[in-house]
Parts: C-alpha cells; structure tokens; sequence
C-alpha cells in the first residue's frame, strides 16, 4: 500500500466545473461528472485512487468546495 | 466513506469565515480563490471580529455576501476615501479595501494614489484582471497592449490609448507606502505566495508601518471569451511577463 494516501470530498452541489482543479492536479486523479448538478454544471470526482492529499486542488479552487485528507501509513 | 477520510487527516477545508453562500463569480474566476485565501487568513489570525472589508463596484461588489465579517460597500473607485474613514474611526481594527482594476485604477485612481501617499494604515488588495469584468470587457487601465476588448475591438493602441498602468511600481514610490507586492493565483505555488503576501500585510498594518498594497493578477474567462484553463493560460504567458510577481516594496529592515 502506498505510504501516503489521500481522498478529496467534493461538494459536488456548489462546484461549478471550472476544472482548474483537474488541471492542477499532479496525480491526475480528477475529473469531470458525466452528470450535472442543480445549477446545471458538470462537477468534479475523484475518479483515480492515486491522491496523496497534496490540496493542489483544494488551493485553486474558487469556490472552496474540495475538503482534502492525507494519510500517512505506518 | 473510507478510513481515509476522518478529522485527523484533515488537511484543507474551506475556512469558517467563508459563508456557505454560492458566490456569484463565473466559473474560474480569480475573485473567488482570493477571497477564500483572505478568509483563509483572517480564520487563522484570529480576526474575525477586528476586521472591516471596503467592497467596490465590479464584480465583487457583492463580497460581503461571502465574506463573514463586517463590511461596507463603497461609490464606485472610492473605496480607499472609505477605508481611510473606517481607519481612522476605528485605528485598532484592521482595515481592507479590495478592488478591482476599472475601480482602482480608473474612476478611483485620485482616491487611491492620495491614500497611500497619506500612508492610510490600511490593505489595498488589487485585483488586476486587465479588464472591466462586470459592464463585460470593456479596456481598463491595464489592458495589455495590443489586447482586444468591447472598448478597443482593433486592440488596444498605445497612441491613442495610452499605455498599461502599472498601479503598483507607482504606488511603491509614494513615501507613506510600506508594502507593496504583485502575486498571482493562478497556480497551487502562487496561491500559497499570495495567502502569505496578504498575511504580511495585515501585520505591517498592525503593526503602524503605512499602507500596504497586494496586488493580485487575476482572470476574466467571460470576458475574454475563453474557459477557465485558457485564462489562466493567458495570465502566465501574456500578463506576468509585464505584470512581474514578487514584492516591489518591503518595510526597511524586513
Ligand atoms: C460612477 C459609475 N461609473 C461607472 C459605472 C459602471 N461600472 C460598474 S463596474 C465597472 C468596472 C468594473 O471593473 P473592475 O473594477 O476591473 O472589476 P471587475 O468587474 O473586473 O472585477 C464600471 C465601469 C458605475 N457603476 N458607476
Ligand atoms: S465577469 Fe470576469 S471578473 Fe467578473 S465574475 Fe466573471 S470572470 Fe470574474
């Protein structure tokens, strides 16, 4: 198991797809919804399991949405 | 929900002082992530309650709909005539005016350049989007050269139009000035640099030195009719290279 893993929580309901999150992402483990939200904007998911909890996400995000987790495994 | 997600993993939630509220900002825009890291700054300093925001007139205007602290909203460009006002009725709370580039740097340049040369103890936080963002793409002062807007369809021509204002190199020469510094949030990097540009600032302000500005080049994806990605693009490759990153101005002996 990886040393460090890390998990996103995304309020999917205020994001508004802008997906400069997915773009800042170095894991490359963000991506958009095929679906959308009520606003009518496809959201961001975690869609791969490599997250380290390095909130490159979380700090670019605009509308503060990304909640991020790290966890080091002993 | 996995084991990963628990409170003593936590490593980034968005800040207490930033209400819940959707903000209004179109998808990507910069008003939002600074925002969040001024909140973010004022969560950790413990400030809620010492602290007064001046909003202009753009698209932030409605700021004090997201920002859960006491604010006021000023004429258009004159928010630092207001933040002088609040400053000096209140020397022991911290001040902020946070505005944009058509309302500091055009309607409100008189207000701004006589503040800080008055050495109003207070934060300016400048958002430099090179654009009017919420009369829709009209040229403000810091259109680049050569960059189209609804007010300069041909691109803005410097003969007949004068030059991008470089705000801040003109502000670090006034001598109440303390601070004066140009961040971006355009990447993870210099989102950390700004959050620690607009702490900095708050402290000189506590700690008397003069004004301070942060500036802050910023996006506009409506405006210039592009996604957020592509924005963000044109920040890095068209604006730092004029608009240049890092402090201007730092109190002696800091
Ligand atoms: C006295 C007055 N003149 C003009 C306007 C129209 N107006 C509203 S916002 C704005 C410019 C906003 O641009 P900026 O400050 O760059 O902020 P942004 O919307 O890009 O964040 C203008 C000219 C006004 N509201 N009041
Ligand atoms: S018009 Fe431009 S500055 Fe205004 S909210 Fe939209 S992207 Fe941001």
């Amino acid at each position: 198991m990886a040393k460090v893993v890390g998990e996103v929580v995304i309020d999917t309901e205020r994001c508004k797809g802008c997906e400069l999150c997915i773009a800042a992402c170095p894991s490359k483990c963000l991506s958009l919804s095929n679906s959308i939200n009520v606003h009518g904007f496809q959201y961001t998911v975690q869609s791969g399991d490599n997250c380290t909890g390095c909130a490159s996400c979380a700090l670019v995000c605009p509308d503060a949405v990304i909640t991020v987790y790290r966890k080091v495994n002993k | 929900m996995s084991d990963i997600v628990c409170p003593e993993n936590l490593v980034y939630k968005k800040p207490s002082t930033l209400k819940d509220a959707i903000m209004h900002y179109c998808p990507g825009c910069g008003h939002g992530v600074v925002h969040k890291l001024m909140m973010e700054v004022v969560e950790e300093m413990g400030i809620q309650n010492d602290i007064i925001g001046i909003t202009p007139v753009g698209c932030s205007v409605f700021a004090y709909n997201y920002m859960d602290i006491d604010m006021e909203q000023a004429a258009h460009g004159r928010a630092c005539a207001l933040g002088t006002a609040v400053k000096r009725l209140y020397p022991e709370k911290y001040v902020f005016t946070y505005q944009g580039d058509g309302d500091l740097a055009a309607i409100g340049t008189c207000e701004t350049m006589h503040a800080a040369n008055r050495g109003e103890k207070m934060l300016t936080i400048f958002i430099n989007n090179g654009i009017y963002g919420m009369t829709s793409g009209q040229m403000a002062p810091t259109t680049l050269e050569g960059a189209k807007t609804t007010t300069s369809p041909y691109g803005r021509d410097v003969e007949t139009m004068g030059y991008p204002l470089r705000i801040s190199e003109l502000i670090a020469n006034l001598p109440g000035v303390a601070y004066v510094t140009r961040q971006a949030v355009n990447t993870p990097a210099n989102v950390r640099k700004c959050k620690k540009a607009l702490k900095t600032a708050l402290e000189y302000q506590k700690q008397g030195l003069g004004y301070c500005m942060v500036e802050v080049v910023s996006n506009c994806p409506s405006n210039n009719k592009c996604t957020p990605l592509e924005a963000n693009k044109f920040v890095e490759e068209q604006m730092l290279p004029f608009y240049k990153l890092g402090d201007i101005k730092v109190p002696e002996g800091k």
